[in-house]
């Protein structure tokens, strides 16, 4: 009776039908999509219960004395300035090294260039924090006396001059390098793909080459640019080997950029204290990797926000 | 205003490939001039060549002269970014800037080249060369949308009024309907046909009644076989090619017997 009913409750036409390859392929997607949420949940969830105890300890049993913000605040501000620093120095250099790979450069030059930047990204950070150390903060100490003099009117450079270059400037400029290769390898792409038809009507509309970027290709590869910034942002907020070498932090928070007393970096100075930290320190510097965890997580969904307020506009409908 | 375009001895290169061979032809002011011709005989790249695009493509070259109004275009002191401001381009597919709204892709031309403009006056141009494309009554309330939200045959409208809006001297169409429906390729045609009083328009068709239907003079494209370069096989007046040709080639065509 089943068996024979069955065909006409069921039609074949209605089942899916779902090939072993397709089930198997779905099911490793959803599967990684998981891990993901997973994995995230498990570190965002160990940072809190770990800063609990922190962010609940009376003021004076927080290292430093001045409660668990006045602990961190600094940390904060000299996190976010070094990484803001790098982002405005890399992000106009690695839109101009894409645009001369892409539209400027002859197609020989292009590739080798292409290459050398690249290279960039597979120096490892360790070895960046001695470059700055030993060749870039001493070349710019010049500078550093130089910006004390002429720039002193502004909070950013109201000196006194820092004598080793061990400063947040040396370290802005040791990142935006580190940042460069990251930033222009993703507006490259982006840039590449630009499409040749819209490229054309700019042409045929007369204008220059530099009027057709400006039309048609930037505008396509805006959402890319920023998307590279942030993945930027991004790593020169979480660097801390670089960081730790060049910088001679540990300072209160200040603007000033070429003193030699600065704010340390939360990551940076979670590395070089936590081998010494016990009870209530180790929670303290999970806390501040807390904030940096947020700090990323905001900066992250604030590119999204910015990629997607002129959807419409963005060429994808 | 519309413009004369006198083409002597040109041959069109990819990189060492001849891909049109010795194309003489004089280009009517005033009046539409339609090529047609089998795919791959070299009608687009010949009409690139007309505003200077051909040499966008990395390796492309020409030799040979394009005269218009006794300016070589292609002479050493000829700047071609001034040629494709007086010569105009409507492509095969729509291609109105995305980022852009409607406004602004009509306006984008006379932006260029530092040029600034009081807005009452641009809001002129916008209108008169919307009005031009008609367009203007199905898009005036809404000049600030992206010029992607429109229709394909919209879309190819306010890429002609973006065309016409710099106020160029010809107006180069390579297959403006090839992407549209009979609906929309006749408000096109209907619109060429408006506008060949203050323009030169060249225009590249698959479609021969369509040639037939807009154009007074028609040029015939054609080569002998793969890896050959094309060549004009004939150019007379439109009523000639399509009743009694000159050339066997070209009576095969349009009867239909190849391509």
């Amino acid at each position: 009776m089943t068996a024979t009913k069955t065909p006409t409750e069921r039609p074949p036409a209605q089942r899916v039908v779902r090939r072993a390859g397709d089930r198997l392929f779905a099911g490793s997607a959803k599967g990684s999509g998981i891990f993901i949420l997973v994995v995230l949940a498990g570190v965002a969830a160990f940072l809190i219960g770990e800063a609990i105890p922190a962010l609940t300890a009376p003021a004076e049993d927080v290292p430093g004395g001045e409660g668990l913000s006045g602990y961190i605040a600094p940390l904060v501000l000299g996190t976010l300035l070094g990484a803001v620093l790098a982002l405005l120095v890399a992000t106009p250099l690695a839109v101009g090294i894409a645009l001369f790979v892409t539209y400027y450069a002859p197609r020989r030059i292009a590739a080798g260039l292409g290459y050398a930047i690249d290279l960039l990204a597979a120096i490892p950070s360790v070895v960046y924090g001695f470059w700055g150390l030993a060749v870039l903060a001493p070349a710019l100490v010049p500078f550093h006396v130089w910006a004390a003099d002429h720039l002193g009117w502004l909070p950013l450079f109201a000196g006194p001059a820092s004598t080793s270059g061990r400063t947040m400037l040396t370290v802005g400029l040791v990142l935006a390098v580190m940042i460069l290769p990251i930033i222009s390898a993703i507006a490259r792409e982006v840039f590449s793909q630009a499409p040749a038809l819209h490229r054309e009507a700019a042409l045929a509309l007369g204008a220059t080459r530099w009027e057709m970027i400006k039309m048609a290709v930037l505008p396509y590869g805006k959402s890319g640019v920023i998307a590279g910034a942030m993945l930027g942002l991004g790593r020169a907020l979480g660097e801390t080997m670089a960081v730790a070498i060049v910088l001679s932090g540990g300072a209160g928070a200040t603007l000033n950029l070429i003193s030699s007393s600065n704010p340390s970096t939360i990551a940076s100075n979670i590395a070089l204290r936590f081998p010494e930290a016990t009870g209530l320190g180790i929670n303290t510097l999970i806390a501040s990797g807390l904030v940096l965890f947020v700090i990323t997580l905001a900066v992250n969904m604030l590119a999204r926000w910015i990629v997607n307020r002129r959807a419409d506009f963005s060429g994808a409908n | 205003m519309a413009k004369r375009i006198e083409v002597s001895d040109l041959n069109i290169y990819y990189g060492d490939f001849l891909a049109v061979e010795g194309v003489n032809v004089s280009i009517e002011p005033r009046s539409i001039t339609a090529l047609i011709g089998p795919s791959g005989c070299g009608k687009s790249t010949f009409l690139r060549s007309l505003n200077r695009m051909h040499e966008v493509i990395p390796g492309a070259r020409v030799e040979g002269k394009v005269v218009m109004d006794g300016q070589d275009l292609y002479g050493a002191d000829t700047d071609p970014v001034d040629v494709r401001r007086h010569i105009g381009m409507v492509f095969q597919r729509p291609n109105p800037f995305p980022t852009m709204s409607i406004y602004d892709n009509v306006i984008a031309g006379n932006r260029l080249n530092g040029k600034k403009m009081k807005k009452a006056e641009s809001d002129d141009v916008v209108e008169r060369a919307l009005r031009g494309a008609n367009l203007w009554n199905e898009v005036k309330d809404r000049l600030d949308r992206p010029g992607s939200g429109l229709s394909g045959g919209q879309q190819q409208r306010l890429c002609i009024a973006r065309a016409i809006a710099v106020g160029p001297d010809v107006l180069l169409m390579d297959e403006p309907c090839s992407a549209l429906d009979p609906i929309s390729t006749l408000a096109i045609e209907d619109l060429m046909t408006e506008l060949k009083d203050r323009f030169t328009i060249v225009i590249v068709t698959h479609n021969m009644q369509q040639a037939a239907r807009v154009s007074e003079s028609t040029g015939f494209f054609n080569l002998n076989g793969v890896g050959q370069p094309g060549r004009l096989i004939e150019f007379n007046p439109t009523e000639k090619i399509f009743s009694n040709p000159d050339q066997k080639a070209t009576e095969d065509y349009i009867s239909g017997r190849f391509g």
